[in-house]
């Protein structure tokens, strides 16, 4: 019997070369926005920073089956890249954390980490946790009454997850079996409080099979599991089968935001031992036993990163304030016809 | 007499309370370990242990409903809203159940709890993070409603709203908490619905709540060197509403000007206006006039932000205009 060869993992999801790059490179660049981020909020640029650092694999990966500008996402404040990879650019997102004038997410109006805009299919989130849960459900409720074939996705934390509305959300998607991917990234904190006093039962996941349909817990530091379960969602939404919850376990390597410390409340050997669980490097490792990286290809590729965030920052900088005419522009729809 | 800072003064306030009465509980995110998400809880943890300090999960709704039960069952909760932008999230709780129910029951429920929430604006932080809301609140019967500009008004009436046996909404103000003042020794308890005299003048009444009371009291000082004197009121609570004390100064300065923070629309000024003017209408020189934000949510922007609300100058130019054209 003639012995076949076993395809490297990416493959068999049906992922090339390029495309496994290409999610590497995007987790590269949010990354660096990240980080330039917090060095622009330490330099008193911007008012306060929420961070996404440790959640790029997961976000990156799970909004990877998303059609761009077909498909829709309802993110949350520490989906950087996931607008990066639904098409926002790192220059979108330094000018809205500047709050410049022509910010692509509210023309200076929102507070950073507030990630939308109109082109991409990017609904700005709430600073009310849990509100972008329902606007998914609304997009797929839409879509279906239209009988488009659209996804909605949305994300969120596990400390969102008990919120009031993200019940009514999975119960109202259940019942009507929408398009709608729930990505539920723990990290195991909100803010200070640990999971064990935030999910009873422990498990979000495990909550999707009350509301009847499939709740699946993935490795969020390993973006081929998330992309494997994001991509089955897709599908189960595309053939009108429903919701999916996807539980992503992520590690925050990051305080909650820039205004906390998470050595007051969290131990600092937990914190320190975080940094083995940093998606960037498994990722990395994984692309290199898949042959697909190289330490060269890697150095390439972080010193593009490096540039794009470099002159991302440097034209945001320059974009101008906004007209103070403007701050009563907008609040109805007055002269707009 | 110690100086302590308004958030310092949030922690004071409610430790006084909890040391006397074993009933007084706390409930909120990150109100444990953290210190609260403004560090106005620091400590309280350590002190009196996480029974009576207890981190919840991120569900407004619960923390209100729960303080709620416990309320009714004899405890005196102290219940928090890290931002009170989030009331939006568990108004029916507040609006619905917990303002309404002594009455509902015909007086057999009382729910003395405190909802303490950071309020106001001018950290950038953006519509759904900056709103002064005590507007809202003073909206809705059965409701108290308290926001104090200095740190001995933050201990005095914290204690008194834990005390009283009504629900009360109690609004610290964000752009307040790093200020610094004198607070009492020993334990300090103020009485609700009394406003204070935070500036003595004779040429006009200005009313002003909360981070409006600085602003106010600077631009006093301002007009000062033109040889105006403004009486500041700091109203300090909202329900109850000290009339009389407005009524008072407006008799002695026959001018009234209110600096609100809220939007425009049927802001707390609107309400002082229309007393004075069913009360007081003989004792004016010149007409009521309201000084606030503009009809319009806040941005972040430090741009629109700063055009948007109540300015120290705004407030100066705005009396000095109308007593110049109305003199």
């Amino acid at each position: 019997m003639a012995e076949t060869q076993a395809q490297p993992r990416h493959a068999e999801l049906g992922l090339t070369d390029q495309d496994v790059l290409d999610m590497y490179r995007a987790m590269l660049l949010a990354r660096a926005v990240d980080e330039r981020m917090w060095l622009m909020q330490r330099a008193g640029k911007i008012a306060f920073i929420i961070s996404g650092q440790g959640h790029e694999g997961a976000q990156v990966a799970t909004t990877w089956p998303l059609r761009r500008n077909h498909d829709w996402l309802a993110p949350y404040y520490r989906s950087i890249a996931s607008a990066i990879t639904f098409g926002m650019t790192a220059e979108d997102i330094i000018t809205a954390h500047l709050a410049k004038g022509d910010d692509v997410s509210s023309g200076g109006r929102q507070m950073p980490g507030h990630y939308g805009g109109a082109p991409y299919n990017i609904v700005s989130l709430s600073s009310p946790v849990g509100t972008q849960v329902l606007h998914a459900v609304g997009i797929a409720m839409g879509a279906w009454a239209r009988g488009e074939d659209v996804v909605a996705l949305t994300s969120y934390g596990e400390g969102t997850a008990n919120q009031g509305e993200v019940h009514e959300a999975m119960n109202f998607a259940g019942v009507h079996r929408l398009p709608v991917i729930f990505v539920c990234e723990n990290n195991g904190y909100a803010i200070s409080v640990p999971l064990e006093k935030q999910v009873g039962g422990l498990s979000v996941a495990a909550r999707a099979q009350g509301y009847g349909f499939p709740g699946v817990t993935v490795d969020g530091d390993d973006p081929l599991a998330c992309y494997a379960a994001a991509k089955e969602a897709h599908e189960r939404g595309r053939r009108g089968d429903g919701p999916t919850l996807i539980e992503a376990r992520v590690v925050r390597l990051t305080s909650h935001s820039s205004d906390d410390d998470q050595r007051r409340y969290r131990d600092p050997a937990e914190v320190e031992a975080l940094k083995q669980q940093d998606p960037l490097v498994g990722f990395g490792r994984q692309l290199r036993e898949l042959g697909v990286l190289t330490d060269e290809l890697d150095q390439q590729l972080r010193a593009e990163a490096k540039a794009e965030i470099n002159e991302a920052s440097r034209r945001a900088e320059a974009r101008p304030e906004p007209d103070v005419s403007a701050a009563e522009r907008h609040v109805y729809a007055d002269g707009e016809a | 007499m110690a100086e302590v800072t308004y958030r310092q003064a949030v922690a004071r306030g409610i430790a006084q309370e909890m040391e006397r009465d074993a009933s007084v509980v706390m409930l909120g995110e990150d109100i444990g370990a953290a210190g609260g998400v403004f560090k106005t809880t620091e400590g309280l943890l350590d002190r009196f242990g996480p029974e009576r300090v207890r981190d919840t999960p991120i569900s407004e709704q619960a923390i209100i409903g729960a303080a709620m039960g416990a309320a009714m069952t004899g405890l005196r909760p102290v219940a928090e809203l890290m931002f009170s932008d989030f009331f939006g999230v568990a108004w029916d709780m507040v609006a619905n159940q917990v303002a309404k129910m002594r009455y509902m029951t015909d007086g057999q429920v009382a729910l003395p709890l405190v909802i303490r929430t950071a309020n106001g604006g001018g950290l950038r932080f953006g519509a759904q993070h900056s709103q002064s809301v005590e507007n809202w609140a003073m909206a809705i019967p059965g409701l108290k409603v308290v926001a104090p500009s200095t740190p001995a008004d933050v201990v005095g009436l914290m204690a008194a709203a834990i005390r009283d046996p009504d629900p009360v909404v109690f609004c610290e103000h964000k752009a307040l908490l790093a200020d610094k003042g004198e607070v009492p020794d020993g334990e300090h308890v103020d009485e609700l619905g009394r406003a204070r005299v935070a500036r003595t003048g004779t040429d006009a009444t200005v009313v002003a709540l909360a981070a409006m009371v600085p602003r106010a009291v600077e631009a006093a000082e301002r007009l000062a060197e033109d040889g105006i004197e403004l009486e500041v009121i700091d109203l300090r609570s909202l329900v109850p509403l000290d009339v009389s004390t407005v009524l008072e100064s407006v008799r002695r300065t026959t001018r009234l000007f209110t600096v609100e923070e809220n939007p425009r629309l049927c802001g707390w000024g609107a309400e002082i206006a229309s007393i004075v003017a069913e009360e007081g209408i003989y004792d004016l020189d010149g007409p009521i006039v309201r000084i606030t934000t503009p009809h319009i949510p806040l941005a972040a922007n430090p741009v629109l932000e700063d055009e948007q609300m109540p300015s120290v100058g705004r407030i100066a130019d705005t009396v000095h205009r109308t007593l110049r054209a109305t003199a």
